[in-house]
C-alpha cells in the first residue's frame, strides 16, 4: 500500500471521482491556476481542464450557491472553502437551501454538494479564521458532517462525500495536510456514519474526531506507558450520521469515557456525545464523563498561547487520569 | 491547605465509628486510595481510603476511639504545614477500652421468628454515592452498595471496589472444600437449592472475630451444675406478683436476666474475671459492662448492658428488654453494642445442656448457659430426689484469667443461683 500524505489523499479521492463521473466539478477560490491555496488540487486543471476545475470570485455567498443550484440539476460540485471560518458569509446557502431543498421539494430534488476545506485552529492565524464549525452545521437536520483524521480516511471520506446524494461537508485540518499514512491506490468508500476504533483498549474509551484523534491517540500511548493503562481511542469520522452503537460498545467495555474534540465545549459535538453515553449506557458509567475541548475563549493569535488552547496530549492525559481516578 | 478528614458516614445507619486501628503515622506520606485506618461501624469493619493525597499532618484520634460521624479524625496537607485546628472543637474521642467486637460466640436469645421479625431497614442505596455502573455490578453480585467502602472520586463506590467486595470472600475463606464438588440429590428434590449465599457485613464480622478470637485466644474451660430448683421457684414468685400488680405490661424475668443479675455479682466477688488482655498489661475493670448475645435471621449482635454491677434484676431486665427489641429491628448503635467487659450467652431455651462460647474478644471469659432440666440428684441425706439442675459453662482466657480464678467464679456464680434471694438485695 502506497503512503501519502493527507493531502494527496484528498486530491486521489478527488482525481478518482473526476475520471469515475463526468458530473464531478471542482470549484473554488484559487483551486485551478494556483493549484489550490493550500494545494490540495495540484493538477486537477491541467489533467481535467477549465470546465471541470473552476476559479470562483472571491465571494463565498455567490459561488456556493452556484453550486448547490448546479447540484439541484444534477451536477456533482466539489467546492473548496479556503478555511470553513469563510462559510459564515455563506450561511444561508448552506444550512437553508443545501440542508432543507430535499426535504421542502417532498424529495424530488436532491442536493448533492460537497464543500470542503480546513476547519481548525492551532495555526497562528486568528479568531476569525481558526473556526471549527462541525457542531454548527451538524446540528441541522439534512447536512452531513464528516472530519477525517487519517489519510486513509481522508481518501475514503470524500469518496463517499462525493457519491452521496445529500450535501456533505468534509471539514480538513491544515496540520494534518502533510501527515502520512498508508493508502490504498484503487477504488475504496469510507462509509458515512461509521466510526473507528483507532486503539482498542480496555480502561478508558476516548472519544475524538479530527485532530484531536491524534492527540488522543499520542495520550494513549503516555498513559500505557507511564500509568499503565489500556484506553480505547474511537475516531467518530462522521460528526452527523453519528455511529452511536460503535461509542456505545465501546463505553460498555471500559465503562469510562473522555471526550476530546478541538471545537470551543459550549455546546460542542462532544455536548452531544456526552448526552448520547449517559442516556444509553448510563448503567456502565465507572465514573462522570470527562471532556477536553479547546479553552473557551476567541482563539488566541499568540502562538505559544494557542498552543495551550488547544487538546494537546499532556491536557488529555490528565483529563483521562481524572475519570479513571 | 490542609484538609481535615472527618470520621466518614460509612452505612446509612452509622451514627458512631471505632477506629479500630490506624495504618498511617503523622508525617507519613499518603496517596489517593491508601488504606488510612479501619472503621468499624454498626454493620463492619471498613478501610476507609485516602482520597486526599498529601502528608499525615495529624492524627487526632487514636486507635480505639469512638467518634461520632463528622468528628475530625486526622489532618493531610503539604509536608511541613502545621496541622490545622479541628473546627474549633477539640477531638474528643470517648475513651473506649479497645476496639470492641460486636459479636460473640453464641446466641443467647432466639431469633424472633421470621414473620414478627420487623423488617431489616433497607439500607438507602441512593444516598450512597456509587457510579451507575457499581450499583449494577453490586445487583448482580446481591451486594448492598451503601456497605462498600468507595475508593473514587469523594469517597464514591466504583467498580473496583466492587469486584474487590465480591472476591473478597472468597480469598478471606481458609482453606477447605470450598470449591468441592457435590452431586445434587439423586431424586432432583434436595433440602434447599445449590447455592452460594454471599457473605453480607454482619456474617463477616462474626466470622473475622471469632476465628480471630479461637486463634488468638487460649481458651480454657471450667463447668459447674447448679440447683436452680430456687432460682426457678423465685421467678415464678416474682413473676406471679408482677402480673397480679401490672397486669397486660408487667414485666416478666427471664432465666436470662436472672443470670445476667448473678453474673455482675459473682463479678463483683471475683473481680479478676473483669478484665482485659492489653499485651504488656492485664487491663482491670472498675465496671461490669455485660454483653449478652441475641440471635437474629442472618446472625447475632451482642448487646451491652451499662454498670450492670450497680443494676438491680428489674433494671437489668428492662435493659435486656429494650436492647433485644432493638437488636432485632436493627437499630442498635454501635455504642450499645460495644465496651463490654464480660459476656453471657444461653442456649438453654433450646434444650441444650451445656456449652461452651467463644470469648467475645476483649473480654476475659465467656459464661454459657444450658437448659435447666430434671434429672435425679443425692439429696443432703443421701436419698436420690428429683431435681432442677442448669449447667453452666466458662471459657476462659488463660492469659488474663487462671483455672483457680476461674473457678472461684463458677462457685460464686453457683452459690448465688443457688441462693437467689441474694440477688434481690
Amino acid at each position: 500500500m502506497a503512503v501519502i500524505t493527507y493531502r494527496e489523499a484528498l486530491r486521489a479521492a478527488m482525481r478518482e471521482e473526476l475520471q469515475r463521473d463526468e458530473n464531478v466539478v471542482i470549484m473554488g477560490e484559487e483551486v485551478a491556476q494556483f493549484n489550490g491555496a493550500y494545494k490540495v488540487t495540484e493538477g486537477l486543471l491541467k489533467e481535467f481542464g477549465p470546465k471541470r476545475v473552476v476559479d470562483t470570485p472571491i465571494s463565498e455567498a455567490g459561488f456556493i450557491g452556484l453550486g448547490i443550484g448546479a447540484s439541484m440539476l444534477g451536477i456533482r460540485p466539489v467546492m473548496e472553502l479556503m478555511f470553513w471560518s469563510f462559510s459564515y458569509v455563506a450561511f444561508d446557502q448552506i444550512v437553508n437551501n443545501a440542508g432543507n431543498i430535499r426535504y421542502m421539494s417532498g424529495g424530488l430534488i436532491n442536493c448533492p454538494i460537497v464543500i470542503r476545506g480546513p476547519a481548525n485552529g492551532g495555526t497562528n492565524v486568528g479568531a476569525t479564521h481558526s473556526h471549527t464549525p462541525e457542531a454548527i452545521l451538524a446540528s441541522h437536520p439534512g447536512i452531513k458532517v464528516v472530519c477525517p483524521a487519517t489519510p486513509y480516511d481522508a481518501k475514503g471520506l470524500m469518496k463517499a462525500a462525493i457519491r452521496d446524494n445529500d450535501p456533505v461537508y468534509v471539514m480538513e485540518n491544515t496540520i494534518l495536510y502533510n501527515d502520512k499514512g498508508e493508502v490504498p491506490e484503487g477504488d475504496y468508500i469510507v462509509p458515512l456514519g461509521v466510526a473507528d476504533v483507532k486503539r482498542e483498549g480496555t480502561d478508558l474509551t476516548i472519544v475524538a474526531h479530527g485532530r484531536a484523534v491524534i492527540t488522543s491517540l499520542k495520550a494513549a500511548e503516555i498513559l500505557e506507558k507511564e500509568h499503565g493503562v489500556s484506553v480505547e481511542v474511537v475516531d467518530l469520522r462522521s460528526i452527523r450520521p453519528l455511529d452511536e452503537e460503535t461509542i456505545l460498545a465501546s463505553v460498555r467495555k471500559t465503562h469510562r469515557a473522555l471526550l476530546v474534540e478541538e471545537n470551543k465545549p459550549f455546546c460542542g459535538v462532544d455536548a452531544q456525545v456526552a448526552y448520547l453515553i449517559q442516556a444509553k449506557a448510563f448503567d456502565d458509567l465507572d465514573a462522570p464523563i470527562g471532556r477536553v475541548s479547546s479553552i473557551d475563549a476567541p482563539q488566541i493569535y499568540c502562538k505559544r498561547m494557542e498552543d495551550q488552547q488547544l487538546p494537546h496530549p499532556a491536557r488529555v492525559v490528565e483529563a483521562a487520569l481524572k475519570v479513571l481516578a | 491547605m490542609a484538609e481535615i478528614i472527618d470520621m466518614p458516614k460509612l452505612s446509612d445507619t452509622m451514627s458512631v465509628g471505632t477506629l479500630v486501628k490506624w495504618n498511617i503515622k503523622e508525617g507519613q506520606k499518603v496517596a489517593f486510595g491508601d488504606i488510612l485506618a479501619e472503621v468499624e461501624t454498626d454493620k463492619a469493619t471498613m478501610e476507609l481510603s485516602c482520597t486526599v493525597p498529601g502528608t499525615v499532618l495529624k492524627i487526632y484520634a487514636p486507635a480505639g476511639s469512638q467518634l461520632p460521624v463528622g468528628d475530625p479524625i486526622c489532618a493531610i496537607g503539604k509536608e511541613g504545614e502545621a496541622a490545622p485546628d479541628p473546627k474549633g472543637k477539640p477531638a474528643a474521642p470517648k475513651a473506649a477500652a479497645a476496639p470492641i467486637p460486636e459479636t460473640t460466640g453464641i446466641p443467647c436469645i432466639p431469633a424472633a421468628p421470621a414473620a414478627n421479625a420487623a423488617p431489616a431497614p433497607q439500607s438507602d442505596a441512593s444516598r450512597t454515592s456509587a457510579s451507575p455502573y457499581a450499583r449494577r455490578m453490586a445487583e448482580k453480585a446481591a451486594l448492598n452498595v451503601a456497605a462498600l467502602a468507595g475508593t473514587g472520586p469523594g469517597g464514591r463506590v466504583v467498580a473496583r471496589d466492587v469486584a474487590a467486595a465480591a472476591s473478597a470472600p472468597v480469598s478471606a475463606a481458609p482453606a477447605g472444600p470450598v470449591n468441592v464438588a457435590v452431586a445434587p440429590p439423586a431424586d432432583g428434590k434436595g433440602i434447599q437449592p445449590d447455592a452460594d449465599v454471599p457473605v453480607g457485613g454482619m456474617r463477616a464480622t462474626i466470622a473475622r472475630r471469632l476465628l480471630e478470637s479461637k486463634n488468638t485466644v487460649p481458651h480454657f474451660y471450667l463447668e459447674v451444675e447448679v440447683d436452680a430448683a430456687p432460682l426457678m421457684g423465685l421467678r415464678e414468685t416474682l413473676n406471679k406478683r408482677l402480673a397480679e400488680q401490672g397486669g397486660e405490661t408487667a414485666l416478666k424475668l427471664s432465666v436470662n436476666d436472672f443470670i445476667l443479675k448473678a453474673s455482675a455479682e459473682a463479678l463483683r466477688r471475683v473481680p479478676a474475671v473483669n478484665a482485659s488482655w492489653a499485651g504488656t498489661s492485664i487491663r482491670q475493670h472498675s465496671a461490669v459492662h455485660l454483653s449478652f448475645g441475641v440471635a437474629l435471621e442472618d446472625g447475632l449482635v451482642t448487646p451491652v448492658i451499662r454498670d450492670a454491677h450497680s443494676k438491680s434484676l428489674r433494671d437489668i431486665a428492662t435493659d435486656a428488654k429494650a436492647l433485644i427489641g432493638k437488636a432485632r429491628s436493627k437499630k442498635l448503635s454501635p455504642a450499645e453494642m460495644s465496651g463490654s467487659t464480660f459476656t453471657v450467652t444461653n442456649l438453654g431455651m433450646y434444650g441444650v445442656t451445656g456449652f461452651f462460647g467463644i470469648i467475645n474478644v476483649p473480654n476475659a471469659a465467656i459464661l454459657s448457659v444450658g437448659a435447666t432440666i430434671k434429672k435425679p440428684v443425692i439429696d443432703a441425706n443421701d436419698r436420690i430426689v428429683m431435681g432442677h439442675r442448669m449447667v453452666i459453662g466458662l471459657s476462659g482466657d488463660h492469659r488474663v484469667v487462671d483455672g483457680a480464678n476461674g473457678a472461684q467464679f463458677l462457685q460464686a456464680l453457683k452459690q448465688i443461683l443457688e441462693e437467689p434471694t441474694l440477688i434481690l438485695i
